[in-house]
């Protein structure tokens, strides 16, 4: 049996391939550095700090939300990682001070990131407040407790086994990638095969019918906005791996990275529509760009204008396609 | 019969060979239609037969199309609905297309704002022009009243005069009682006889045949996206114009369920629901009955009558302003939400099958799953093959018509639509399904299917709950009549006590 929907999704996915492809034959003409392993290794290091913000964010525009809090909360949990790894948590009161290692800090910081998460959630939900006014607010509450945690400086020195998050390799292919990989292998089956992802994309689609259909919208979303804070701490642990240090400007301006990606990937920002393999290419689509402006000279200041013109022009596309 | 429509001086706007085709399904097949200068030309067919594709070439809707539009005899090919409208040419949507937190005279006049020497909005001259038309329609209310704050019949007059305000030759109504109340039909009936009378042409889309007969001077039947005839009303009988639409004869129109003495299903005591702002005032006030095995049970009422809420309120959608107690099968039940009620083997089918029923973007199949998803599962995921054979089943045996089962539901007419909220409901194996203006905007013979299933699904010993405001169907179909008005149950019928004027009598308010 033909399936239109699914036919519908795949042309529009092979859309944003054919425009990677392109993007990558054009590069590897211009510039002998591009398409060597090394470069390529590199190209999917940098962006699989936005593959795991944008999966999240994925997630929540299904639903019909947005999530702008991920870089800040990025920046937290990548600093209450390190912290607790370097420090240990003081607790005065008690005399007590918890010695962390690699994994219970690594755990920390996925437990802190879902707390937030989950907070956006929670004033979506039950109070009501905007996705887009709570996790403005989110945006502003973690960086500021960034600072109060890093008391404004870096926390560095974090030692190799934390390191080989950001900059090891297991089978010639870097650690990042690999954790990436997982993480999108498990949103895909979460979104295309299990209840809980048909539940997003019919919240995002008609949330009235879903509510009536016996869904519970609300923990639909707590679930989806909890995931995306425990993915943007994933992305925050290994940004702090790979610099060897937790920065407390870390992040800013991960979000529109990410919502970028998820827009070139073809998911609406209205919700119902979309998936994870289009933010995947997105987001690579974005990292080889960024790749090949650096690599060819590109001034800094043009690559922000071309950069949002190709934001703009793969929107754009898809409206033009998406009409006949 | 077509020779004497042959009039040719009064044809205002006529469509002549009109082609459209969509991927996959050719619309309109040569399509021939003239509107004539004063006359009230009906436009009566199922859902899916074309008239809404006709009537949007016609009003520059759709601008790629074959065939000709010409109007007063001279070619036209409008790019836009704008471009119809200057030029006299207005269609009313059966949605309407009004802007609810602006005022009414700003909406008559959205895009085209009379403006003063500054280039600021001159409201002064608005409002006089639209208190001219206004009064033309007997519509009394301020032109800054705000568009929410009417009645639909009132939005529908100012839709009315918004086709005015553009000096309209010809004005195309789809479908204009599908959500107003039986006195504002009338009313509405009188303003489009007097806009007949001013030579207007008037093109009236609806599935209600009565009103053909009540107010159409020609009518023209499509099928399958051809006309299939043209006929004078005052020449043809009901059956006459039915047999065309559904292009074969009609037998038993309605089905009748078998009224059986068997044990009590559900049961509704004192159900409360109280109104979101006016405390002291109840949306649903004390309302009781009851369901029985294998029984249809109908409640009928008219406009904000509250048979909606009452429903809502019975699926658990407001728990926080109800109160009251459901017995299913003789235990009590508690419904704080709409998984409770499913839960418990109650379903619902909405008033709304496109804002409330289904997920458009969603495919059919998905739509159908949707309410027992967890039936579809193998080892917690998924399964595409358990999926797909849930929904086929149902698009068997409701015969949803569809391309596949993975088409997308937006893509489907009105009935089948219906259908696959229906179908939604029966995969979960309910108990008790209630449904909301179960044929509301469907055509006869989709309805016809409807009545047969509801028939069927009571014959398989499920308790039905029937919302209508149309009496000869709730007469036809149910065992057993309540009749709500305002709030309350005022009557309560067997089918054999009941009579349309028993049943309208307990409907009209008192107050009013």
């Amino acid at each position: 049996m033909e399936d239109l929907s699914d036919y519908k999704s795949h042309l529009k996915r092979s859309q944003s391939l054919i425009a990677l492809v392109l993007m990558i034959t054009i590069m590897s003409f211009l510039s002998d550095r591009f398409f060597t392993v090394t470069n390529m290794w590199n190209v999917t290091r940098q962006i699989s700090v936005n593959v795991c913000l944008s999966v999240g964010m994925t997630l929540v525009i299904l639903t019909g939300g947005i999530d702008l809090s991920v870089g800040s909360v990025l920046a937290l949990t990548g600093a209450i990682a390190a912290g607790l790894l370097k420090n240990g948590l003081e607790l005065p009161m008690f005399n007590l001070a918890i010695r962390y290692t690699f994994l219970g800090a690594a755990m920390g910081a996925i437990l802190a990131g879902s707390i937030l998460g989950l907070i956006n959630g929670l004033a979506i939900t039950r109070f009501r407040v905007p996705p887009f006014v709570a996790t403005l607010a989110m945006l502003t509450i973690a960086r500021g407790l960034t600072m109060l945690w890093t008391k404004g400086f870096p926390i560095t020195g974090l030692g190799e086994t934390f390191a080989v998050l950001g900059t090891g390799s297991f089978l010639a292919i870097p650690v990042p990638v690999w954790i990436c990989a997982v993480i999108v292998a498990v949103a895909l089956v979460v979104t295309k095969r299990t209840r809980f992802g048909r539940y997003v994309y019919a919240v995002g689609g008609n949330e009235q019918a879903a509510k009536l259909s016996g869904l519970n919208i609300n923990k639909i979303k707590l679930m989806v906005y909890t995931a995306a804070g425990a993915l943007a701490a994933i992305g925050g642990l290994i940004t702090t791996a790979r610099l060897d240090s937790a920065q407390p400007n870390a992040g800013m301006g991960y979000e529109l990275d990410s919502i970028a990606a998820v827009v070139i990937g073809g998911t609406s920002l209205s919700g119902g529509r979309g998936s994870v393999l289009g933010t995947v290419l997105g987001a690579l689509i974005i990292g080889v760009l960024n790749n090949s402006l650096v690599l060819l000279d590109v001034s800094p200041f043009w690559q922000q204008v071309i950069k949002g013109g190709v934001i703009l022009l793969a929107v754009v596309i898809d409206k033009l396609s998406a009409k006949d | 019969m077509v020779q004497a429509l042959a009039d040719k001086d009064s044809v205002v706007l006529e469509a002549r060979d009109i082609t459209k085709t969509f991927p996959g399904v050719k619309a309109l097949d040569n399509v021939s239609f003239q509107i004539h200068r004063g006359k009230i030309n009906a436009l009566v067919g199922e859902n899916g037969a074309g008239k809404s594709t006709l009537v949007k070439v016609l009003s520059g809707v759709y601008a790629e199309y074959g065939g000709k539009v010409l109007l007063e005899g001279e070619e036209v090919s409008f790019a836009n609905p704008r471009q119809a409208q200057n030029s006299g040419v207005v269609i009313i949507h059966q949605e309407l297309n009004l802007i609810p937190h602006l005022s009414v005279s700003e909406n008559v006049f959205l895009g085209r704002e009379y403006t003063n020497r500054l280039g600021l909005i001159d409201y002064k001259r608005m409002y006089v022009e639209t208190e001219r038309i206004l009064k033309q329609l007997n519509l009394r209310i301020a032109p800054n009243r705000l568009i929410c704050d009417l009645r639909v019949g009132q939005q529908q007059i100012v839709e009315i005069a918004k086709a005015l305000s553009f000096d309209a030759r010809v004005i195309i109504m789809d479908e204009p009682t599908s959500a107003v109340s039986e006195r504002e039909v009338q009313v509405l009936f009188g303003l489009i006889r007097s806009l007949k009378e001013h030579g207007v042409g008037i093109v009236y889309i609806t599935h209600k045949l009565d009103e053909v007969f009540q107010i159409a001077d020609r009518a023209t039947v499509m099928r399958d996206g051809k006309v299939v005839g043209s006929c004078l009303p005052e020449e043809v009988g009901h059956d006459d114009i039915v047999r065309m639409m559904v292009g074969r004869d009609i037998k038993d129109f309605f089905v009748k369920s078998h009224a059986s003495e068997q044990q009590e299903l559900l049961s509704v005591r004192d159900i409360c629901l109280d109104h979101p702002t006016r405390s002291e005032d109840y949306l649903v006030d004390h309302v009781s009955f009851s369901v029985n095995q294998g029984e249809v049970l109908g409640i009928f009422g008219l406009m904000g009558a509250g048979r909606t809420e009452l429903l809502e309120t019975v699926f658990g959608v407001h728990p926080q302003r109800s109160s009251g107690a459901i017995h299913l099968q003789g235990r009590q039940v508690r419904i704080k939400s709409p998984w409770d009620a499913i839960d418990c083997g109650i379903g619902l089918v909405p008033e709304d099958r496109k804002q409330q029923g289904l997920v458009l973007l969603m495919s059919v199949r998905a739509n159908i799953s949707l309410a027992s998803l967890k039936l579809t599962e193998r080892f917690s995921l998924l399964s595409s093959q358990l999926e797909r054979q849930l929904a086929s089943d149902y698009i068997a045996r409701l015969k949803i018509k569809t391309a596949s089962a993975g088409q997308r539901t937006e893509d489907l007419s009105g009935g089948n639509q219906q259908k696959v909220v229906i179908a939604k409901w029966l995969a979960t194996d309910p108990k008790v399904l209630l449904l909301d203006e179960p044929t509301r905007g469907i055509d006869v013979n989709a309805k016809n299917e409807i009545y047969r299933l509801i028939g069927e699904l009571a014959e398989a010993g499920l308790g039905i709950v029937v919302v209508s405001s149309e009496l000869p169907e709730i007469m036809a179909i149910c065992d057993r009549i309540i009749v709500l008005s305002e709030a309350r149950k005022t009557a309560e019928f067997a089918r054999s006590e009941a009579t349309e004027e028993l049943i309208m009598k307990a409907a009209i308010p008192r107050s009013a």
